[in-house]
C-alpha cells in the first residue's frame, strides 16, 4: 500500500489541551480530535465553509510576543507564555489551525454566544416536535438541551413560511422549520452539481425554494434530507413511518454499483426502514444515491422467493441439495457466479465449479457512470471474483461462450448464482435446453425454468464482504433475519460442494475466512473479524493489466485507463 | 466661537452657479491636469503620498486608505481590482450623489489615479439602483473622458490603460458592505463574505486582489495628488486630516452638506451655526453623527475623560456641542464619524419611535444570512412596532437591549453593529422613555408629529 | 420575449464588460425590466440561459433586490422614503397623501391603473426630506401638499 505524504502538522490548543493537527484543518476538525465538541448547523466537513449559523463561536488567542523583539512575554502567574484573547469570539469552522494558536469552549462568553444563536434560531421555528419527523436526530433539539434558555422571550408573531412543499418525489420540504443553513443548497451545487436549490426574499423572510417548475430530483436528492440538521427536509418515504430512535443501526455496503458506498440500515423487529450513507472518507464521504437508498425494497418484493422447488414442487433443501447433485454428477456443468454475490460466496461459486469440474462464467453488468457515487460497473463485486479466482478476465457480455457451449451440446446443466440467465444474454431456447439450478432471492425467467430452486439471502440478511472498484474489501452485516423459505448462500453452496464430493467448507464467514485467507493470495494477511469499518486495500497488483468499466467518480481515478492514456 | 468657515475641497463646484458636470466645464477649472502629471510619476511614489496624507476612508469605517491600498497583494499574479463604493447606503448620508451627479469627473479623475497608483486595469463603479440619473451622468462622464483619452487604452499617452465601468446596484443596504457588494458585483445575492478568508485586498472581485474605496475617498486621492500628502496632511486635525463632509438631516432650520476641515468644527457649531439651530419652538433632543447606525448622542449628556493633545493627556468634559467632528472625537465620546450623516431629533420626536424606523429598516435590510442580524434585526423591529402600534410593556427596553447585545460581535459583517448600535444606544440613553412608553402614547400628541412606524 | 433591438444592443454591449458573464445579472435585470415593466418568470429563465446560469441564480437575485419586481406597476411608480430623516420631516404623511390621491394601497396597482405607491428605504437625500421619487426622477421636500400637486400632475398626463 502506498501511504500518501504526511502532512504538515500544527500543534494548536483548545480548552487547554494542545493538539497537532494537519494543515488546513480547521478549529471544529481539531477540537474534535481532543475530544471537545463545537455545536454547530452550517459546517459540514464534506462542503464549502460559509459560517452563517454562529453557532460554532470560540474565543480564540495567539501568545503574546513582545512587538519589539518578538521574544515570548510570560506570564508571571502560570510560568507559561501569555496568551493574547481577542475580544471577538470568532466561528471556529472558518479559523484554521495556525502556530499556538489558542481557542477556549467553555467560557462565559462563548456560552452566552451560543445561547444567543439557540433562541435567534427558535423564535421563528414552529416548535412542532411532536409531529416532526428529525424527532430524535434533530440539531436545533440537541443543542436546545445545552443551550436552550427553557422559555420564550418572544412574544410576537412568529413568521409564517410555506409548509409541506414537494421539493422532488422524495423530499418534503418545510420552511418554518429552514434554519437557512445552506447545507442542501450547497450539497446540491457542489456535490451533486445540480443547482436547482437556492434562497429567495431576505433578511428573516429568507425561503428555501426550488426554482418554480424544476424539482429537486436528481439521484442525489436525499443527501439533502440527511445533511439537514433541522426537519426542514425529509423523505418522502421515510416521513412518518418510524421514531429514528427505535430503529437498529447496521453497517452495509451499497450494491448498485463497483463504488460501494458505506451505508447504515435502519431497522426494527426484522423490518428496515431506510438507508443512509456512512462516512468514508475515501470512498463516498458522507454521501450515497437515492437509488441505492431504495434498494431495501426489495427485500419484500412480490417476486421475492419464498420456497424451495425441486421440479417445480415444492420441497425442502435436503432434496434440493441432492437433486443438485444428481445434475452435478451427471456432468457437462457450467457455473454462473454472480459480481453481486460476496467474496465468501464468490469464494464458494469457484469450490462448487472445481467440485463439479465446470467452467466458471461472470455476468457482466454494465451501464454509464453517472461520476459521482454510481460507476460504470453495476456489479458491486467483480473485483471479489478475481482476487477469489472466481475468474481470471473480465466478463464478457452476453454469456457468449456459455451460449455456445449450451448449443453444441457440452454444457446440460446450469447453476446460477442468482443470476437470471435470460436477462444476462442465454436465448430462452438456450434455457429450455438445459438443467437449471438456480440459487437466488427474486423469481425470475430463470428460476421459473429451473429444475432446483434455493431461495436465498438479500445483501440486508446475511454478512460478508465486497471488493470495490478500488479494490477495498469492505464488510456488510446482517440487518435483518431471514425470510421464512431462504437459507444463507454459504449454507446452501457449502453443502451443495459436499453432496458433490468437494470438501466439507465452512458455511458462516468467520469459519470461511480462515480458508479464505490460506487459499487466496491477495486477503493472505486479513481475517474477517479485522477488516475496518472503512475497508482495507487489497493489493491489486495482479489485476492491473486489466481493462476495468469503471470512468472517474468521487474518490476514484481509473488507473488503468490513466495510464494507457499516457 | 463662531463656526469655522467651510473649506471646500471636494465640494467646491457643488452647486456653483454655471457648473455643469460635462468634461469640458470640468477642464475650464483646470480638470484632469492632476491625472496628466500623476501618470508621469512612479505609481509607488503615488500611494506614498496617500500614506503620507492620512486619509482615512469617507464611507465609514474610517480606515486609513494608504494603509488599505498596501494590504493588496501584489505577488499573487492576479490582476488587482478597484471597486469604487458609490452605494451611498447608510441613511443619513447623501454626499457622494452630489459628487456623481455634479462634479463626475472629479471622481473619474481620483479614480484614474488610484488605479494607476494601484496597476489597476479595470475598475467599477457600484453604484447604488436609487441613482438612476447618477449612473447615466457618470456613464457619460466615462464615455467623455475615454474620448479625451483619460480612460481607456494608453492614457494621455503614458502607455498605461485603465477600463471604468459602471454597474448598478438595485436597492440593498448591504451591499455597502465591501464584500456584499462585491459578491453582487459578482452576480450573487450580496451576502458578505466571511474574514477570514476572504478579504478584499487577497481574495476580493473573482477571488482576485480588490480594493474598495468611497467615492468621496478617492476624490480625495486627486487632490493629495494634486498638493502632495504632506501638504493635505496639514489640512484638519492630526490623524483627522483633510476636509470631510458633513451631511446633516432632520430638525435643523438648514439641514444640507457642510466640508469643512477635519475636527475644526464641533456638533454645536455644525447644528446652531451652520444649520441654524433647532426649528421654531423645538430644543434639540438627540442627534446620530455618523448615520443611522452610529450610536445616538444625547443633548444634555456629559462627555469625559482624558485625551491625547499633541504629546500630553488633557481633561475633557464635553457636552454633544462641544464634540468636534472627526473620527477619534467621535469614537472617543461612544460613537462615531461613520458616513458623515448627521440625523438630528427635536424634542417633538418620540425616541421609541425613532427606534422603530430604524429597526424597521435595518430588519429590511438584514441580508438574512447569519443567525444573530437575520433573526435579532427583525425581533427587534416586531418589538418596537408592537410597542408604538400594539401594547407597550415596561421591560421591552431591557428585552431589547438584551436581543441587540445578542447581535453585535457576533456577526458575519459590520451589519451586526450597525443594527444593534442604535437599540443599545438608544436603550441606554433614552431608558425611561421606553419604560414609559405605554403612557406617553395614550397621553395626546401635538398637532403635526409625524408618524415614524 | 420580444425585446427592443436597443435592449438586445445593450444587452450584448454590457455582458462584455465583466470578465465572468455572470457578473451582468444585475445589468440584464435591470435592462430587461426597464424594456418590459417587470421581470417574468420567461425572463428570469431567458437571462439565465443567456449568462449560462441556473434559473435560480436569477431568481435568488430578482426576490432579494426590492428594486426587481416580477409583476406590472401602475404607469408611474411613486416611491416614498420611508426612513428616519424622512419620516421626521413627515415621509409617512407624504406617502399617505399619494394613496388616498390614488385611492390605493402600499404596493398595489391604483384603480385608474395610473400609479403604484411604495415604501422604500433610503433615497440618499435626506438634506431635502421628504424625499420621493418618481419613475427615475428625484422629487424634494415634497410634503402633503407638494404630495397632492405632484398627483394632480400625474393625473393631468392622464387626462391628456
Amino acid at each position: 500500500m502506498i501511504q500518501p505524504a504526511a502532512p504538515e502538522l500544527i500543534t494548536v490548543n483548545v480548552d487547554g489541551k494542545e493538539v497537532a493537527v494537519p494543515k488546513g484543518t480547521n478549529m471544529i476538525e481539531a477540537a474534535l480530535r481532543v475530544g471537545v465538541d463545537v455545536p454547530h448547523y452550517c459546517y459540514h466537513s464534506k462542503l464549502t465553509v460559509v459560517g452563517n449559523c454562529r453557532m460554532c463561536l470560540v474565543e480564540t488567542g495567539m501568545p503574546a510576543v513582545d512587538p519589539a523583539t518578538k521574544a515570548p512575554v510570560m506570564d508571571p502567574a502560570t510560568g507559561k507564555q501569555k496568551v493574547n484573547w481577542s475580544p471577538r469570539p470568532a466561528i471556529a469552522c472558518a479559523t484554521n489551525a495556525a502556530p499556538g494558536l489558542h481557542v477556549r469552549t467553555t467560557t462565559p462568553m462563548v456560552k452566552d454566544c451560543r445561547e444567543g444563536v439557540m433562541e435567534f434560531l427558535l423564535i421563528n421555528h414552529p416548535l412542532d416536535c411532536p409531529i416532526c419527523d428529525q424527532a430524535g436526530e434533530c440539531k436545533l433539539q440537541e443543542q436546545s438541551a445545552g443551550y436552550g434558555r427553557g422559555y420564550s422571550r418572544f412574544i410576537e408573531n412568529k413568521n409564517v413560511k410555506p409548509k409541506r412543499t414537494l421539493l422532488g418525489p422524495r423530499v418534503m420540504l418545510d420552511d418554518e422549520r429552514c434554519i437557512l443553513c445552506s447545507r442542501c443548497i450547497r450539497f446540491s451545487k457542489e456535490i451533486a452539481k445540480d443547482d436547482v436549490l437556492g434562497f429567495t426574499d431576505r433578511g428573516s423572510y429568507s425561503t428555501l425554494s426550488c426554482y418554480p417548475g424544476k424539482k429537486l430530483e436528481n439521484n442525489y436528492s436525499l443527501n439533502t434530507v440527511d445533511i439537514c440538521p433541522v426537519g426542514a427536509l425529509t423523505s418522502t418515504d421515510f416521513r412518518f413511518k418510524m421514531r429514528v430512535w427505535f430503529l437498529k443501526q447496521t453497517n452495509s455496503i451499497d450494491t448498485e454499483s463497483s463504488v460501494g458506498a458505506n451505508t447504515v440500515v435502519w431497522s426494527r423487529e426484522g423490518t428496515v426502514y431506510r438507508v443512509t450513507p456512512r462516512q468514508n472518507d475515501d470512498v463516498n464521504d458522507t454521501w450515497m444515491s437515492d437509488s441505492g437508498r431504495l434498494l431495501y425494497k426489495d427485500i419484500r418484493s412480490a417476486s421475492r422467493l419464498d420456497a424451495v422447488r425441486v421440479n417445480a414442487a415444492e420441497s425442502a433443501l435436503d432434496f434440493a441439495v441432492a437433486a443438485a447433485a444428481e445434475l452435478i454428477s451427471k456432468g457437462g456443468v457450467a457455473v454462473v457466479g454472480s459480481g453481486r454475490s460476496s467474496v465468501e460466496e464468490q469464494f464458494l461459486t469457484r469450490k462448487l465449479a472445481q467440485a463439479a469440474k465446470a467452467e466458471a462464467h461472470l455476468v457482466a453488468r454494465l451501464g454509464e457512470g453517472d461520476k459521482i457515487l454510481i460507476s460504470a460497473d453495476r456489479n458491486p463485486n467483480v473485483r471479489g471474483a478475481l482476487v477469489t479466482g472466481l475468474i481470471s478476465t473480465l466478463p464478457s457480455a452476453g454469456l457468449a461462450s456459455l451460449g455456445a457451449q449450451i448449443d453444441s451440446g457440452a454444457v446440460k446443466t446450469v447453476i446460477s448464482i442468482g443470476e437470471d440467465l435470460v436477462a444476462a444474454g442465454l436465448t430462452p431456447e438456450q434455457l429450455a435446453s438445459v438443467s437449471v439450478v438456480f440459487i437466488g432471492t427474486h423469481a425470475g425467467q430463470t428460476s421459473a425454468a429451473a429444475k432446483v430452486v434455493i431461495p436465498s439471502l438479500s445483501v440486508f440478511e446475511k454478512h460478508g464482504t465486497f471488493i470495490n472498484q478500488q479494490f477495498r474489501i469492505q464488510r456488510f452485516a446482517k440487518a435483518v433475519p431471514a425470510p421464512a423459505g431462504a437459507t444463507d448462500d454459504l449454507v446452501i453452496l457449502s453443502r451443495i460442494i459436499l453432496a458433490s464430493g468437494g470438501p466439507a467448507l465452512g458455511s458462516d464467514v468467520g469459519g470461511l475466512w480462515a480458508t479464505i485467507a490460506a487459499e487466496v493470495p491477495a486477503l493472505a494477511t486479513m481475517a474477517y473479524g479485522n477488516i475496518p469499518d472503512t475497508g482495507l486495500l487489497v493489493d491489486a497488483s495482479s489485476w492491473s493489466a486489466l481493462e476495468f468499466a469503471e470512468g472517474q467518480t468521487l474518490h476514484f481515478k481509473p488507473a488503468a485507463k490513466e495510464a494507457a492514456r499516457a | 466661537m463662531p463656526a469655522p468657515e467651510q473649506h471646500r475641497l471636494i465640494f467646491r463646484h457643488i452647486d456653483e452657479p454655471g457648473y455643469t458636470n460635462d468634461l469640458a466645464c470640468y477642464q475650464r477649472g483646470g480638470g484632469y491636469e492632476v491625472l496628466k502629471k500623476a501618470v508621469l510619476r512612479k505609481p509607488e511614489e503615488l500611494m506614498d503620498e496617500v500614506k503620507k496624507s492620512g486619509l482615512r476612508g469617507r464611507g465609514g469605517a474610517g480606515f486609513p486608505c494608504g494603509v488599505k491600498w498596501s494590504l493588496v497583494d501584489r505577488k499573487s499574479g492576479k490582476p488587482i481590482y478597484l471597486v469604487v463604493n458609490a452605494d451611498e447606503s447608510e441613511p443619513g448620508t447623501f454626499k457622494d450623489r452630489y459628487i456623481m451627479h455634479q462634479d463626475p469627473h472629479q471622481l473619474i479623475e481620483g479614480i484614474m489615479i488610484s488605479c494607476f497608483a494601484n496597476k489597476v486595469a479595470c475598475a467599477y463603479i457600484y453604484i447604488r439602483g436609487e441613482f438612476p440619473e447618477g449612473a447615466k451622468i457618470l456613464e457619460k462622464a466615462i464615455a467623455e473622458a475615454r474620448a479625451a483619452n483619460f480612460v481607456g487604452p494608453n492614457i494621455v499617452g503614458s502607455g498605461y490603460g485603465c477600463e471604468i465601468y459602471v454597474h448598478r446596484g438595485a436597492g440593498a443596504y448591504i451591499c455597502g458592505e465591501e464584500t456584499g457588494l462585491i459578491e453582487s458585483l459578482e452576480g450573487k445575492r450580496p451576502y458578505p463574505r466571511i474574514k477570514p478568508p476572504y478579504f478584499p485586498a487577497v481574495l476580493g472581485l473573482y477571488q482576485c486582489p480588490t480594493i474598495v474605496n468611497n467615492v468621496e475617498t478617492l476624490c480625495h486621492v486627486k487632490h493629495i495628488t494634486d498638493m502632495g500628502g504632506e501638504a493635505y496632511s496639514k489640512i484638519g486635525t492630526p490623524g483627522n486630516t483633510g476636509t470631510r463632509i458633513l451631511c446633516v438631516s432632520g430638525h435643523v432650520q438648514r439641514p444640507g452638506y457642510y466640508e469643512f476641515e477635519v475636527g475644526k468644527c464641533t456638533m454645536g457649531q455644525l447644528l446652531n451655526e451652520v444649520c441654524g439651530g433647532p426649528l421654531p419652538g423645538r430644543t434639540f433632543k438627540a442627534v446620530i453623527p455618523g448615520g443611522s447606525s452610529a450610536k445616538v448622542l444625547k443633548f444634555g449628556e456629559r462627555y469625559k475623560g482624558k485625551r491625547k493633545v499633541g504629546a500630553d493627556m488633557v481633561d475633557y468634559d464635553w457636552g454633544v456641542e462641544d464634540i468636534p467632528m472627526d473620527f477619534d472625537s467621535l469614537a472617543m465620546i461612544g460613537s462615531m464619524g461613520g458616513s458623515g450623516g448627521v440625523i438630528v431629533m427635536d424634542d417633538s420626536v418620540s425616541m421609541v419611535e425613532a427606534l422603530g424606523n430604524i429597526n424597521a429598516f435595518y430588519s429590511h435590510e438584514s441580508c438574512g444570512q447569519c443567525t444573530p442580524c437575520r433573526e435579532g434585526s427583525l425581533w427587534m423591529k416586531k418589538i418596537t412596532t408592537r410597542m408604538v402600534h400594539g401594547t407597550a410593556r415596561p421591560e421591552d427596553g431591557a428585552l431589547l437591549k438584551s436581543v441587540a447585545d445578542q447581535i453585535a460581535g457576533r456577526t458575519i459583517c459590520a451589519f451586526g453593529e450597525a443594527c444593534a448600535w442604535p437599540t443599545q444606544s438608544f436603550i441606554a440613553k433614552f431608558g425611561d422613555e421606553f419604560k414609559g412608553y405605554a403612557q406617553a402614547k395614550a397621553a395626546p400628541r401635538p398637532e403635526g408629529t409625524p408618524e415614524l412606524v | 420575449m420580444n425585446l427592443k433591438p436597443e435592449t438586445l444592443r445593450q444587452i450584448d454591449e454590457v455582458i462584455t464588460h465583466y470578465p465572468v458573464k455572470r457578473s451582468a445579472s444585475l445589468p440584464l435585470l435591470h435592462l430587461v425590466q426597464e424594456d418590459q415593466g417587470y421581470v417574468s418568470q420567461e425572463a428570469i429563465e431567458w437571462i439565465a440561459a443567456k449568462l449560462e446560469l441556473q434559473p435560480i441564480n436569477v431568481y435568488e437575485l430578482v426576490t432579494f433586490y426590492p428594486m426587481f419586481r416580477q409583476k406590472p406597476i401602475g404607469r408611474r411608480h411613486i416611491k416614498v422614503c420611508r426612513t428616519l430623516s424622512c419620516a421626521i420631516m413627515g415621509g409617512y404623511r407624504t406617502c399617505t397623501e399619494f394613496q388616498k390621491q390614488f385611492n390605493t394601497h402600499l404596493g398595489e396597482v391604483s384603480p385608474d391603473g395610473e400609479v403604484t405607491v411604495e415604501f422604500v428605504e433610503c433615497l440618499a437625500s435626506c438634506g431635502t426630506a421628504p424625499i420621493v421619487m418618481i419613475d427615475d426622477e428625484l422629487h424634494q421636500k415634497v410634503d402633503a401638499a407638494k404630495a397632492r400637486e405632484l398627483s394632480n400632475k400625474i393625473k393631468a398626463e392622464a387626462a391628456r
